[in-house]
């Protein structure tokens, strides 16, 4: 009924392998495209930004780059929270040391100093595989950690070792630091993700995408049919690099402008986005937004429906956040293993034939 | 069906309230995490010495004060979710009690117009109201509390601390590493040593650190600890035998909570802090009265009278009396956060006024001024009695060393200014 393809005539092959072939999918997402960056600038506040938009646009951001690593190349990695701090200490020395340069190109570098970081942790997958890989990201995790604490000139000798984003503007508008308007640092973020979006799609579907999946789904095979092991998982991690560390400077400069690198870079984050890629769906960049808005969104909507709606104490209403969080999350792997990505995509299947199964 | 229907009313009144013109003090509180020990006296503080005022004094001013919670779990992500959602209220003024989400926060209430206070933890160079229009943090700081102890030690070495070796076992965040400067200048000023030994959150694993310790013998041990840290800290000193009485807290780390698990042999245990310990004071009978045997007491109610119980009651009683100088100052019961600010600056806490509070030499008796936002920095020094499972003053409240923490505060507030583009000035 809704998903139609009886008239939808395909006459030349970029038609045929478009990202979203059915029309329907096609006008939803140019409508929701259009939502984003036309009607929702002009009614957010500062509750929305900060507490909502912001957190969902940057947490996909880097659960797109984590995706990349483990859904797509099949390489484990529990570093996301360390590469997310490099991203953010990056940002926040290219910030202090060129105050006249625009944001932009700030965010953009620090995703390329992240992506070489990223790149020279990858080096040992080249050897290790599986868990014994998930252990050496885990090394990277502590190791950044623990280098971005000793060493003052990370965050300018402050006394405190906080780094506090400075205000810095984008053609002439304001987006980090307190006087920040919410649509600016919504807008800001919203590109960022669209872009990264966009270029993690394509980058899956053509040549490299097509090598990493080779290497994750058996690397002895792909490096007979002629796949450069070395270049696929160095690539991996670089692009996964990246999208981690563009994820990590906006999360430090535009979303919550003060941050203490064990508290807001720790083992949590690292299992945070990586429970956001396996609960949305390894290997899919709908996944990596559909987990990002599950993780962010429940325990906002848990906070609002509990303490806001039904009045209950707020301890009682953490404990409960833990307790059905943690229940959804084995419900989905029971349910649905390939998380809500195959969920949405089965809704899809089931729709197009609705109301007329066979 | 009747249960449904109770909640919905329920969820009704609770949705409706923020029509009526109350004023608004935010809560953010932590009864989770591996912080809640800390976090839920202190909330449990906070939220009944508001009860009280309502039920005894029909509110501040005739205005009813609502108390707005709000669970961080100690976590800045959750404090800026709780700041956004609770600041649209009318909030008049926060108290996080986490350093990290002072760090956050400091410049969006300075952007909102709401005052922050910060009792003994922050920024300290917030004392300096000339660059933190909007942040204060009397009566005392973190920079007061390094420099009490040592105070203390010198007094009772005689005056010469030279020779001496000083180990601090401290937090490793921001809010540990805060006093390290004001230690350094201070270990320059009287010669002895002083060695840093960071703990990493939550703070449980701490075998390396006093094993460092066993092999150094320093003469005295000063914690920056917070939440399960503590406890961790006191065990493990009784278990190297450490002397407990060379062994010093700052004020986050002096509670019951953090000495009871170590029983008998936390005994001697000592602790600065800038406010009365125990229940001898008159304003618990009243709490008792209005509060507790109306059944209104904040979580368990089983708390009242702990150290960080009397923490969170004294920082909204600090709360309250600023507000009701805002009334006076602007004339109107129904305070806005801007007035809240300029009631906070020209607040004024002499002993008659803590006497008439039922709080009798309960803090230092101040003034808050334009220039300085952080008060007079009085500490005093507590020890715990094991047996008698209490904790008591064993010193009068002293002056810290103004002359090496001034400059300090001068330095890093200008250094802030400069970043920020502040012009300092009253």
């Amino acid at each position: 009924m809704f998903y139609r393809e009886a008239g939808d005539y395909k006459v030349s092959y970029q038609q045929d392998s478009q990202t979203f072939p059915i029309k329907f999918d096609r006008y939803r997402y140019f409508l929701v495209m259009a939502v984003a960056f036309l009607v929702v600038p002009f009614f957010v506040n500062d509750y929305w930004a900060n507490a909502i938009l912001l957190p969902f646009l940057i947490y996909s951001i880097a659960a797109i780059g984590l995706n990349i690593l483990v859904g797509y190349c099949g390489q484990v990695s529990l570093g996301t929270g360390g590469f997310m701090a490099v991203g953010a200490y990056a940002c926040y020395k290219l910030m202090t040391a060129f105050p006249e340069v625009s944001m932009f190109v700030h965010v953009l570098l620090s995703g390329g100093i992240t992506a070489l970081v990223c790149v020279a942790f990858g080096l040992p997958s080249l050897r290790i595989k599986g868990f014994y890989l998930a252990v050496a990201t885990l090394a990277a995790q502590f190791f950044l950690v623990w280098l971005f604490n000793r060493v003052p000139w990370f965050y300018n000798y402050s006394a405190s070792g906080q780094i506090n984003a400075p205000e810095r503007d984008v053609f002439g508008v304001i987006v980090t630091g307190p006087n920040a308007p919410a649509w600016a640092t919504y807008l800001f973020s919203l590109i960022f993700l669209t872009v990264c979006a966009i270029v993690a799609r394509n980058l899956t579907r053509g040549t490299v995408g097509r090598s990493w999946m080779a290497i994750r789904d058996m690397d002895i095979a792909a490096e007979i049919i002629g796949v450069n092991p070395l270049k696929a998982k160095l690539s991996a991690f670089g692009v996964s690099g990246f999208f981690i560390g563009i994820s990590g400077a906006l999360f430090f400069a535009v979303y919550l402008g003060a941050v203490e690198v064990g508290e807001a870079f720790g083992i949590t984050k690292s299992f945070l986005v990586l429970f956001m890629v396996i609960i949305g769906g390894l290997g899919s960049i709908f996944g990596s937004f559909a987990g990002a808005a599950f993780l962010v969104l429940l325990p906002v909507v848990l906070k609002v429906v509990g303490v806001d709606l039904l009045g209950w104490p707020t301890d009682i209403v953490a404990h409960f956040q833990l307790v059905i969080v943690g229940a959804l999350i084995i419900v989905f792997l029971i349910a649905e293993p390939h998380g809500i990505a195959q969920l949405w995509r089965v809704a899809k299947e089931k729709l197009r034939l609705w109301p007329f199964p066979h | 069906m009747k249960l449904k229907m109770t909640t919905l009313a329920l969820g009704a009144v609770m949705a409706a309230s923020p029509v009526m013109a109350d004023l608004v003090f935010p809560s953010l509180s932590y009864r989770t995490g591996p912080y809640a020990a800390g976090g839920i006296p202190f909330a449990d503080g906070y939220a009944d010495y508001f009860t009280l005022v309502n039920e005894r004094d029909g509110g501040i001013g005739g205005v009813k004060a609502r108390v707005v919670e709000c669970e961080t779990g100690y976590n800045t992500e959750k404090g800026v979710e709780c700041y956004e959602s609770t600041k649209g209220e009318g909030a008049l003024i926060y108290q996080p009690l986490s350093t990290g989400i002072t760090y956050q926060l400091i410049p969006k209430v300075t952007a909102d117009g709401i005052p922050l206070h910060t009792m003994g933890y922050g920024r300290t160079s917030a004392a300096n109201g000339e660059v933190f229009s909007n942040v204060f943090n009397y009566p005392a700081n973190y920079w007061d509390g390094a420099s009490g102890i040592i105070n203390y030690l010198l007094e009772a070495n005689d005056g010469d601390l030279s020779g001496k070796k000083v180990s601090l076992l401290f937090h490793n965040s921001a809010y540990g590493k805060e006093p390290i400067r004001t230690l350094e200048e201070l270990s320059k000023k009287h010669g002895f040593t002083l060695s840093t030994l960071p703990v990493d959150h939550p703070g449980q694993e701490q075998k390396s650190q006093w094993l460092q310790i066993r092999r150094d013998r320093p003469d005295f041990v000063i914690m920056w600890g917070w939440g399960v840290m503590n406890q961790v800290a006191v065990q493990e000193a009784a278990n190297i035998r450490f002397p407990m009485d060379k062994f010093i807290g700052v004020w986050w780390s002096g509670a019951e909570h953090d000495v009871m698990p170590a029983g008998e042999k936390a005994d001697g245990y000592k602790a600065v802090t800038f406010h009365g310990v125990g229940r001898d004071f008159p304003v618990f009978d009243d709490i008792q009265t209005h509060v507790v045997d109306k059944g209104l007491a904040a979580g368990a109610g089983d708390q009242i009278g702990n150290v960080l119980y009397n923490r969170g009651m004294y920082a909204a009683m600090l709360a309250v009396e600023a507000a009701k100088t805002a009334q006076e100052l602007h004339g109107t019961a129904e305070i806005t956060p801007a007035m809240m600010r300029d009631g906070m600056e020209a607040l004024e806490m002499p002993e008659a006024r803590m006497s008439a509070l039922g709080m009798p030499l309960f803090g230092p008796a101040f003034n808050v001024s334009c220039e300085n936002h952080g008060g007079p920095g009085l500490v005093g020094m507590t020890q715990w009695d094991a047996s008698a499972k209490e904790w008591t003053l064993i010193s009068d409240f002293a002056p810290s060393d103004r002359e090496v923490i001034q400059p300090l505060i001068e330095a890093d507030s200008l250094a802030y200014a400069s970043e920020n583009n502040i012009e300092p000035g009253c």
